[in-house]
């Protein structure tokens, strides 16, 4: 991470615009810079941002008590700006960012079904990640909501949500879930169609909300990181690797370097694991079940080799506090580094094959186009984004430790379509070979763990890896002796997920599952 | 087309045909269940898998059931996309209040006689999750469970053998 030299001339065009700004210092947040706004300016601040082009990155709130707290991060350059105001509890009620960043639209709508805090102008009024667990007058995230709650006895179903209507002639609509047909998460999607033709498609997630921010209370650092590993489980290493530089930060902990080198093979084999296991899900969407079977195989034998060199087939537990909890051997290296070699000798023949097969060229190419125009405007992340023209990797754009000195390629395509996502990732793979290469190669020796010292009160720190879904960005503040006052931990989908109502517009009803599939936002660590 | 033939050739078949070391008693294991599901299931053993609030580290290991290693509808086993047409509940969780009544709804819509199974941790005891205000914690909680396959997440193998067990534990149905 670095700070870009517009942030001084962006912060004089506030004192010159009358928006009240100071900048205070936020060790935990370095090299993100921490600004306190006058709640009045709130909304005027993101309206200026957005006239810099940043990039809205995530909004989290807090309660602190008298006062609820409201942050919100943005992006330009690589470097990163996190705004924070205070609103009094007894009237909390803020202007939205939506107006400026459309993707602010889902989060300021979680924060207000958990915190409480009402946005005046936000365009859409109805609930999101609330269903109907607790009420309407309840905030789970508030101290005094306990987090046990006071759940009904059977909880209704969400039956009373008020999704957008069309009409006309010939237009119908399409229920699809919770519950869908495979072996996948829970989500309902809300389809209009004339005929074969997607009209909209409304999403309406939070059926896996397991209470995850307010169950991080209270947790230590140990505690944190598996509660990380496990907001969404393909992501583990990613979410426990942001979740524990935040709290290191936080701590004011330096992490051994072979432990940062072990960290990123972790995250490099996570990235492969899920490619590898997505490129061949969508062929099988398109029924080419051969390469279904291809790319499943090569993502078993993957597995296992994590599984024999870090002890778990996903890794999980993998990153902890201060460090790693398994070291590698000689053998284990010398594995890894044959099954790079014979997979890039694999993959080079399976992408020839799947490169210029007509019958996915047929269902692949021009589906589920999302411009690059729509994909900046959603702040689209990951192969998502990449695969659209939006190029930002965090590993490369605002690199960390150990991607800040290493050099590889970011493939970034413009077609947009589920082809272009494929081929992204089928790239990113071989990105992430010869990053595990010169890893391995120059790991260093040394210790793989640093001890843990509690970190103050009030301490907090702020982690941004970069996930096989993109830019995972992880908030943690501590309380007393050592345990977790706030974690907040901004999975990719929730900025990816709406992009996927936009692109299956005008496809037909058939090709939704691979639309969905060449997103394939995770609802677990959306819904948190 | 040639490329692709060739690579089928050149690959042969990898579903695993003895026990190897580091999956031991694959192939014992998938034995058992074939004999059991013929037994019991006429051959044929429908699979409904619910999600009902994981991480989606289970249903990568239970997708996993599906590739070519494991293979396990050569032993009679598939997963259908209807409740309806189910044999057995594979259901993860701990189950999220809002998942509750969608769930309940499933395990009512499967035809009996029926079969529940819990899987992982948290569908096993609520896992990392518990019970909260958001989380009803294990299956069991809400459904009737059969058996539990516990794991964070489980791993292929050891889905296959909770499997096996479930149906094991059954009386013959003809």
């Amino acid at each position: 991470m670095r700070t870009a030299a517009w942030m001084n001339a962006f912060l004089g065009k506030l004192v010159l615009i009358e928006i009240h700004a100071q900048e205070v210092p936020a060790t935990g947040l370095a090299p993100a810079r921490l600004l306190l706004i006058n709640s009045d300016d709130w909304g005027r601040f993101a309206h200026e941002a957005k006239n810099w082009d940043c990039r809205w990155v995530a909004a989290w709130g807090e309660d602190s008590g008298d006062d609820l707290i409201a942050n919100a991060c943005f992006e330009k350059e690589g470097a990163y700006l996190v705004a924070r105001t205070r609103i009094p509890r007894t009237n909390p009620v803020l202007a939205s960012h939506t107006p400026y960043y459309i993707a602010a639209d889902r989060p300021e709508r979680h924060i207000q079904d958990m915190l409480g805090i009402a946005f005046t102008d936000h365009p859409d009024a109805r609930r999101w990640t609330r269903h109907r667990a607790w009420k309407e007058s309840e905030y789970p995230l508030r101290k005094d909501f306990p987090a046990a709650g006071n759940p009904p006895a059977q909880t209704p179903p969400n039956d009373n949500y008020r999704f957008l209507f069309a009409h006309g002639a010939g237009v119908y609509e399409i229920p699809v879930g919770p519950v869908h047909a495979g072996i996948i998460e829970p989500g309902h999607f809300r389809f209009q169609a004339v005929g074969e033709t997607i009209l909209n498609l409304e999403e309406r997630l939070g059926y896996v909300h397991k209470g995850i921010e307010k169950i991080a209370e209270g947790r230590d650092a140990t505690g944190l990181a598996r509660l990380a590993g496990r907001v969404s489980g393909d992501s583990t290493v990613a979410h426990a690797w942001a979740a524990c530089m935040a709290m290191e930060k936080a701590a004011g902990i330096e992490i051994p370097p072979r432990a940062v080198a072990l960290r990123a093979i972790m995250a490099e084999r996570e990235r492969v694991a899920n490619h590898l296991g997505d490129i061949g899900a969508i062929c099988n969407d398109v029924a080419f079940t051969f390469a279904y079977y291809q790319f499943g195989r090569l993502r078993e034998a993957w597995q296992r080799l994590s599984r024999d060199v870090f002890g778990h087939r996903l890794m999980m537990d993998g990153v902890v506090p201060g460090g790693v909890a398994i070291d590698i051997g000689d053998q284990m290296i010398a594995a890894m580094r044959s099954q790079i070699a014979s997979q890039r000798m694999e993959l080079a023949g399976l992408y020839n094959i799947i490169d210029d097969l007509p019958s996915l060229e047929d269902r692949l190419d021009t589906t589920g186009y999302l411009s690059p125009e729509t994909a900046s405007a959603y702040g689209a992340l990951g192969y998502v984004g990449r695969a659209s023209g939006v190029a930002f990797d965090a590993r490369k754009d605002a690199p960390y430790a150990p991607y800040d000195r290493l050099t590889f390629e970011v493939p970034v395509l413009t077609q947009g379509d589920v082809a272009a996502r494929v081929h992204v990732r089928a790239q990113e793979i071989l990105a992430s070979f010869g990053l595990m290469e010169k890893l391995i190669t120059e790991l260093p020796p040394g210790p793989i763990r640093a001890d843990w010292t509690t970190a103050p009160l009030g301490a907090e720190g702020l982690g941004i890896t970069e996930g096989f879904r993109g830019e995972i960005l992880s908030y943690v503040r501590f309380g007393e002796n050592g345990r977790i006052a706030r974690y907040y931990p901004r999975d990719p989908s929730w900025l990816t997920w709406p992009t996927l109502e936009k692109l299956v517009r005008d496809n037909i009803v058939p090709d939704f599952p691979v639309c969905n599939k060449s997103v394939n936002g995770s609802y677990s660590g959306h819904d948190l | 087309m040639l490329r692709i033939l060739g690579k089928i050739q050149r690959i042969g078949i990898v579903t695993e045909p003895l026990p190897k070391n580091d999956e031991p008693a694959l192939e014992e294991i998938g034995a058992q269940l074939q004999a059991k599901i013929g037994e019991m299931f006429s051959s044929s053993l429908a699979i409904r898998e619910v999600d009902a609030g994981s991480c989606n580290g289970c249903e990568l290991e239970i997708h996993a059931l599906n590739n070519p290693y494991y293979g396990i509808e050569r032993f009679g086993v598939h997963f259908v996309a209807s409740p309806r047409h189910a044999d057995m509940l594979l259901v993860t969780g701990p189950v999220s209040r809002h998942m509750e009544a969608a769930l309940r709804r499933t395990y009512d819509a499967t035809p009996e006689p029926k079969l529940v199974i819990a899987v992982g941790e948290c569908g096993a005891n609520g896992g990392e999750f518990g019970v909260s205000y958001a989380s009803c914690g294990a299956v069991s909680n809400v459904i009737p469970v059969d058996a539990v396959i516990r794991g964070c997440p489980p791993t292929p193998s050891d889905l296959m053998r909770g499997i096996l067990q479930a149906i094991g534990g059954l009386p013959a149905r003809k």
